[in-house]
Order: C-alpha cells, then structure tokens, then sequence
C-alpha cells in the first residue's frame, strides 16, 4: 500500500477537477458535488490508513522514497517528484486526511445554501491535495509546491465570499504576509544547496553533520531563515496579522486551514529539518523565544476580543507557539504530539463555533435583522437550544485548558516539562516555561470566558430570533462528536511513562528524530520534579477555568448593538495591540508611496514610458526631419550631392 | 603613345561635362553634358585599349549604344514634362520634395 | 607630328566643350557639342581606332545628336532665356570641378612602364612583361585586320551576351520612348 501513496494526493486532486468542472458548468449540482467531494477525501483517509498498517508491520529505519518522475534534470541538480513516507509523514498524513474529511462532511450541512457551494468543494480539495504534497514531499521544492500551493487555497478560500471586499482584502492580506515567509524558505533552499549540494531530505540528514559545525554560522542562518517562512505559515511573531483576518473566510475552512493543517506547516518542517535545528542551538533558542512569546502574546488579545471565531483564532496562534516551544526545546515528538491533538480540539472548537453561527445566522435571517452572528454579546444561554454543541464545546475546552485525562493536557504538559528541563542548559528556557505557564492560565480563562459567553447565562439574541435558534443537522453534528472523541482519548498516543503509558508516539518517531537527539539528549525531568510540574499545570488551569466562569458571568453584557465600547487596557487588547495599525504606518505606507510616487511616476511614467519609448520615438522623428531636409526635390542639389559623394570615393580609391 | 596627353584630355573634357551639368538648368543642356561626359570616358576607354587589349573597344562599343538608348527615353520624358509644364527648367520640377 | 595634330584637336575639343556649357541657346550649345565630338572622332582616328571614329560620327554625331536637335527645335527652345544657376552654385560648381579635375589628373601620372612597375612590387607578383600582352596582342591585330578585326572576336565570342542584351535594351529603350511621348495613353 506504501508505493500507492500517491493516490492521497491523485483522489483530492480529481475531486478538485470535477468540481470544478461542475462549478463552472452546472453549479446546482449540489448533491454530485458533496459525494465528490467528501468521497475522494474519504478514499485519501483509507489509502492513508493503509499506509500506515503497511508502516507499523515494518517500520522503517530510513523513509521510503516514492518516485513519481523526473523533475528538474539541471546539471548537478537531479531532482526527482518524490514522496517520502516515514513515521512523521504517516502521522501527518492521517491527520490531514482524517480531520480533512470530517470537516468536508460538516461543509455539506454548513455550506448547504451557499450558491458557491461547488467552487467552495473544488478549493477544498485542491487545498488536501497541496497540503498533502508538502507533507509527504521528499525534498525541499516538491515541499515548497505544497508550501506555496497551500498559500494559495488559502487565499481563494479565505476570500471565497469576495464580493465583499473585506474578505477579498483579507485572502490578499493572507497571501502577501505568507509570501515573506515564503522569501526566507527560498533563501534558506538555495544556502542548503550552496552548502550541502543536495535538496532532498534524506540527502540533508546525510550530510549536514558532516558539513555544518555545530553552532556556525552557515547552518544558524540557514534554520533562522527557514523559521521566518515557519512564522508566516504558522502565524508566529511578526507575520501573525494575517491570520484573525482570515476568519473572514467560511469556518470549515477556518477549521481546515487556520487550525488543523495548514497552519501546522511551520512545525512540521521544523520537525523534518530536526538535523539543521539541532546543529544550529542558537536558532532552536529564537524558535523556542518566539514560540513562547507568541503563545502569551496572542492569548493577552484573544482575553478581550468578542467575535467566537477572533478568540479561536488567537487561540490558535497561541498553541501554536506552544508546538513552536516544543520543537524549539529539541523535543519534536512532543510538537508533534500537541500538533495532533490541537488538530482534534481546535476543529472541534471552530465546527461547534461553526454550528452556532449556522444557528444565529438563522435565527437572524428570519427575523432580517444586521446584527453580527459572530459577536458573542450577541449569544448566551445557547445550552437549552443546542446542547449537543456545548457538550462537545465543553470537552474541547477542557482539552485545550489542560485538564486531564484529555489529550490537550498530556500534550501540553510534555511541552511545558521539556521546556523546564532545558532550563538546567540554559536558563532562559525558564522564562520560557514561565510564559507558556502564564499562557496556560489565560488560555484556560479566554476559553472559559468563550464557553460561558456563548452557551450559559440569559440569551441575549432578542426575543423573535430565540424561537428560530435550533441544533445543527446531523450531518454536522456528526464529525463534531467523532472530534470529540478524539479530543477526549487522542492522549493515548503518547502516554508518558508517568501513568504506565508507553510514549508509543516518541518511540514511533525516533527513527526520524535519532539523528538530532546525537547533538544533545533531553532529560525529561522525573520523580518528583514530574509530579510538581504536573500538579501544578492542572491547578493552573482549573483555576483559569473557574476564574474565566466566575468573572464573565459576574459582569453584565449587553447585545453588541448596545455595548459600550472597551476603554484602558481592555483596549489595547482588543485592539490587538495596534500592530496592524504600526505595520501599515510602518511598512505598507511607504512601500506604497514608493511605489506611487516613485516607481509609478518618476520610473515608469517619466523613464520608460518619457525617456525610453517617446523618447526614442522623438529621437527617430528628429532624425527623420532631419533626413527629409534633404528631399529638396530640386534636381541640382541632388546632383551635388552625388558628386561630393563620388568625389570622396574616387579620392579613396585613387590613394 | 599618346596615352597620357589622351588620358589628360578625358580628365579635362570630364570635368567640363561636370560643371555643366552643375551650371545649367535647362534639362535638354544637361542632358547635353551628361553626353559629354560619356564621350571623354569613351576616349579613356580607347586610349587605354592600347594597353589592354579590345576589351577597350568593345566598352566604348557598349557606351555608345547604350547611351543612345538612354538619350532616346529622357528625351521622351522631357517632351512629356515640357506637355505638363510648357518649360524645361528644373528650377521648377520639385515634385518629389520631402 | 602626330602629337602636333594631337594637340591641336584637343584645343579644339576644350574649346568646343567650354563654348558648349557657356551657351545661352540650347541650340547653339548642341552645335558646339557636335564640334567636340567630331574633334573627338579625329583623335580616335590619331590612336588607331579608325572604326570607332567613324561610328562616332555616325551614331553620336548623326544620330544622338540629331535626334537633341529635333527635340530642340520641336519644343521650341531656340530662343531661351539665361538660365545658369545662382552665384552659390557657381561656387560649388568651381570648388568640385576644380576637385574633380585635379584627383582625375593625378591618374595620369601612370605611364605604362609606371605602371607595370608598381605592379610587380604587389604580393602576387606579375611579371612587368606579360601585363600588357592584351593590348600587344591587339595592336598586331589591328594593324593587320583593322579594328574592326580586333574588335570583332571578342564581341561576338567573350562579349555575346552584353551584344544580344543590348539588343533587347534597344528594343525597350524604343517603346519606351514612343509610349513615354504619347498624347494620349
């Protein structure tokens, strides 16, 4: 089943065509669509699956290489369209394949009255089939395709509802940030051949060691330059802005792409340079830096923002850098690890949040009222009308808070452990522990706050909308009770060895992390140390859990329309900190007047089109009247003319 | 051998065809000079077929027939002008000005 | 003695063009034509081309030159007014002429032996003696058949080509000059 990897991405890809096809030929269609649609996904699911028994009856000690042709035959460069699969790409593949295909499913229901609903279901495939190359892609350009594809997608889909220009302004926004990131990947691409000589991944874990001293420079600007694209897929400090915008898009898709797969990119390649990560300490300290800053940072804002879908997106951000401090720490797995379970709680949180928007949207719709569905001032005591929702809603919560036994906890905990153990190298990843702890507490405060602004306390809807507010369909309720599960016992992959378990997911990525893990161990902290660290990350987060209960139901609050607006620090916040009004003064404006002012006006206008085009043009008239002075028509010039002409050459013949 | 004085001769009788066709502007005058001129390359040709053989004959032979040809179509066409303009001065043919 | 006789039909020539050029009258300037090209017919008798003198005076004087004086007489320019060009032309005329006639004299100074001479010092060397056999050649046969002998194996034999294309040449120049002429197209 190995070598037929490659159907993974061939069944998304067909679905793309077909539906795309039908969107521009017949997009009512709708019934042919979701079977396409959802099925090939599903296929992709069973393939991944069989691949994966094929991986745990023999696991390999080196990736299998499947070739599907020659690429790039350059000279030196023999570059092959390869897929590599080993245990992490496994892992990402089920993943993405899995998570995918619930979110397509929960798009029939969500999606049903969208008259886009075939172009939304092309994109969407098109979207597993880029993000699929990137993780089975064996070398850094085949990776880069499914990198910049996936950039792609997000920008079609994130502006899928384009009419609106603000949502066509955030599917550009999305793009331009990514492609920054995207400049430091390619910068990073062309040092690894300048120095290695090859771009494949077994080709870099081969060598690198032998050509990078540890800690030199080369290899540090090579990782520093590959963690700027990883901000920018992955939403870390400073090229984050991009992805609260994105929430402009559908909210499967906000599942799909800013929460489970594409956003994950960034530590996932992380994870697959481990060789470069580990020779370079210097870099895996910034990534782990910014992991942590990030991860408190965005947690601060998502404290006061009130639109579901913003405080899940900071959200988002915010374990992100958690994953970040843990590939930054040196303990892939563990990234790994919280990146899988994420995948299961943060969908399952953006399709509940999405099931409530469906409900208010109606209820809105009915009653032709403009009041935002998304505002959670607008929601409140939603249990006795959606109950399922808040039941899942309430486990992913308690997943993302931490608290045990769900697999938010067991993930989370290993990060915070390991970032505490490097504390004995170096002391900053104290701090660093110290602010994924802090974080901790905010997350598991916003996240109550979110739970009880939207589901307890009095509806706040208004009196008619109440009567239309009503549970989703099953088809939408049915991948969100399948995430809860997983978010409920996804622990069990990685149970440390501090409840018996038998970390079988670090053990089931060694061969893949063996060659980092030669640079330097990790001494996870055990005994006693474990359980203070233990204990003391869960009171952390039931006590955000019940501070983040208490505070919002204590305050009073009103439906959007009629809220005060935030004042002082509350503000500040919920203003995001002003950093996208600090990038726009900062960057965007003058790039703009350069490009007015400047290249518009002086470069093109007055250089090229002035000097260059006119100009030779005038050139060429100017000689042309010159010439025509001589078109006297009078036959005794001519004559003159000639005989000066015949006079030089007879002169030149007869020296 | 006369080859020289005859060789000088040409040059002399040349240069006078030269300066008429330069000097005049009546068109049948001109065309008058142009004959001049071919008359002294014709003398060259002969002078010089003592050096090098009847090829020189055979060149004034070609000359002159063709320079009989020629005379006979500009004449043509200056009967032709003279129809339009009832002159032949080319001061005032300036038609092809550019 | 021949170069006496030379030189007095040479003055004659120069005058003749002088006069030619300076006419008023187009008709008088044709005349003086005529006079140079009879001068011109006695020195080619002065170089032994007896044959291209007499078709010099049959076709150039007898027929060219009629045919001026009946285009002359038919548009009625007997009579003309002055029509030399301006004083600036005059100048040029002077400057270029006077070029002219010094760069075409400065070729005279190749006598043969000259000549043969400066071509024997080139690198593909020829022997002073065999450069001028052609004309040598042509001497004996003219001085046995006449010009008319020596001219006529290289016309018919190297040159038949030019001869039959000349002849097609005549032919054009013919109906070109009667459609050119026409009244009425």
């Amino acid at each position: 089943m190995t070598s037929l990897v490659w159907l993974t991405v061939a069944l998304p890809l067909a679905g793309f065509l077909a539906n795309g096809a039908l969107a521009i030929r017949r997009p009512a269609a709708k019934d042919a669509v979701s079977y396409i649609g959802v099925g090939v996904l599903i296929a992709a699911f069973i393939v991944s699956v069989g691949v994966f028994i094929d991986l745990l009856k023999s696991p390999p000690h080196s990736p299998h290489i499947i070739t599907l042709w020659r690429w790039l035959p350059v000279g030196p460069l023999q570059l092959d369209l390869a897929f590599q699969v080993d245990q992490l790409s496994a892992v990402m593949l089920l993943v993405v394949t899995g998570v995918g295909s619930l979110i397509h499913l929960f798009s029939v229901g969500y999606m049903k009255s969208d008259p886009g609903y075939a172009r939304y279901f092309a994109y969407l495939n098109l979207f597993v089939v880029f993000m699929l190359v990137l993780v089975l892609g064996s070398s850094f350009p085949v990776m880069f395709i499914g990198w910049e594809g996936v950039g792609l997608c997000s920008y079609l889909l994130i502006g899928f509802w384009f009419n609106d220009k603000a949502n066509a302004d955030a599917g550009k926004k999305a793009f331009i940030v990514n492609r920054i990131g995207d400049f430091g990947f390619m910068v990073a691409m062309f040092l690894i051949w300048h120095h290695l000589g090859t771009l494949t991944f077994t080709g870099m874990t081969d060598r690198a060691p032998a050509v990078f001293a540890s800690g030199s420079a080369a290899v540090t600007a090579i990782t520093l330059f590959l963690f700027l694209g990883c901000t920018g897929k992955s939403a870390q400090i400073p090229l984050y802005t991009w992805l609260p915008d994105a929430m402009a898009g559908p909210t499967p898709v906000s599942a799909l792409i800013h929460a489970a797969t594409m956003v994950t990119a960034g530590v996932y390649l992380v994870a697959r340079t481990n060789v470069l990560f580990a020779l370079a300490p210097v870099s895996s300290t910034v990534v782990a830096g910014i992991g942590a800053l990030t991860a408190l940072f965005a947690a601060t804002i998502a404290l006061r923002q009130y639109d579901i879908k913003k405080v899940l997106a900071y959200s988002t951000i915010s374990q992100l850098g958690y994953m970040f401090i843990g590939v930054g720490t040196g303990a892939y797995a563990s990234g790994v690890f919280h990146l899988v379970t994420h995948a299961f709680f943060k969908a399952l949180l953006f399709l509940g949040a999405g099931s409530v928007i469906h409900a208010m949207h109606h209820a809105y719709h009915a009653t032709h009222s403009h009041a935002d569905a998304q505002d959670m001032r607008n929601m409140g005591g939603l249990k006795q009308y959606m109950p399922a929702t808040f039941w899942l809603m309430l486990i992913g919560t308690l997943a993302i808070a931490g608290v045990p036994p769900f697999s938010g906890f067991f993930s989370k905990d290993e990060i915070l452990a390991g970032a505490f153990a490097r504390g004995g190298d170096l002391l900053i990843y104290y701090v660093f522990y110290a602010m994924g702890i802090l974080a901790a507490l905010l997350t598991a405060f916003y996240m109550a706050r979110l739970l009880t602004m939207t589901f307890l306390g009095e509806n706040r809807t208004g009196e008619q909308e109440r009567h239309h507010l009503h549970e989703a369909p099953p088809v939408m309720t049915g991948p969100l009770i399948v995430l809860g599960v997983l978010s409920a016992i996804g622990g069990m992959i990685n149970l440390p060895p501090l409840v018996g378990g038998g970390a079988w997911l670090e053990h089931w990525l060694e061969p893949v992390t063996a060659r980092a893990h030669q640079f330097f161990a990790l001494e996870m902290p055990h005994g006693q140390t474990e359980y203070f660290l233990v204990g003391g990350a869960v009171a952390i987060s039931l006590l955000g859990l019940f501070a983040g209960y208490r505070a919002t139901l204590a305050r009073k609050i009103v439906p959007a329309s009629e809220s005060a607006e935030d004042t002082g620090v509350a503000r500040v916040l919920n203003r995001k900190y002003y950093v996208d009004e600090v990038y726009d003064a900062i960057i965007v404006r003058p790039l703009v007047w350069l490009s007015r002012t400047v290249l518009w006006r002086v470069v093109d206008q007055g250089v090229v089109d002035g000097a260059a085009v006119n100009g030779t043009a005038k050139l060429s008239r100017g000689l042309g009247w010159l010439g025509s002075r001589l078109q006297t028509g009078q036959v005794g010039v001519y004559v003159v003319l000639f005989l000066v002409g015949a006079l030089w050459i007879l002169h030149a013949m007869v020296r | 051998m006369l080859l020289g004085p005859s060789l000088a001769l040409s040059a002399i009788l040349f240069s006078l065809g030269v300066a008429g066709v330069l000097l005049r502007r009546n068109a049948i005058v001109l065309f008058m000079c142009i004959e001049l001129m071919l008359n002294a390359v014709n003398l060259s040709f002969v002078a010089l077929a003592q050096l090098h053989g009847a090829s020189g004959y055979v060149m004034v032979f070609f000359v002159m027939t063709v320079a009989a040809a020629e005379a006979a179509v500009g004449l043509a066409i200056i009967i032709g002008i003279f129809r339009h303009k009832q002159s032949v001065d080319l001061g005032n043919i300036n038609l092809l000005r550019g | 003695m021949t170069e006496v006789v030379f030189y007095i039909f040479a003055a004659i020539a120069v005058l003749s063009a002088t006069l030619c050029i300076l006419q008023r009258s187009p008709m008088a300037s044709a005349l003086w034509l005529i006079s140079t090209m009879f001068s011109l017919a006695a020195i080619y008798v002065l170089l032994n081309a007896q044959f291209i003198a007499a078709i010099q005076v049959l076709v150039y004087a007898g027929a060219i030159m009629v045919l001026f004086l009946f285009v002359i007489m038919l548009l009625n320019l007997g009579h003309a007014e002055s029509d030399f060009r301006g004083p600036s032309t005059v100048a040029a005329t002077l400057v270029i002429v006077g070029l002219l006639a010094i760069e075409l004299l400065a070729l005279t100074r190749y006598t043969p032996r000259r000549l043969a001479n400066e071509l024997s010092q080139w690198p593909t060397f020829t022997d002073p003696a065999t450069v001028f056999v052609a004309g040598q050649v042509t001497q004996q046969e003219s001085a046995s058949r006449g010009v008319v002998g020596a001219l006529a194996a290289p016309l018919f034999q190297t040159y038949l080509i030019p001869f039959e294309i000349t002849s097609v040449l005549l032919l054009a120049a013919i109906v070109g000059a009667v459609v050119l002429a026409k009244r009425n197209v």
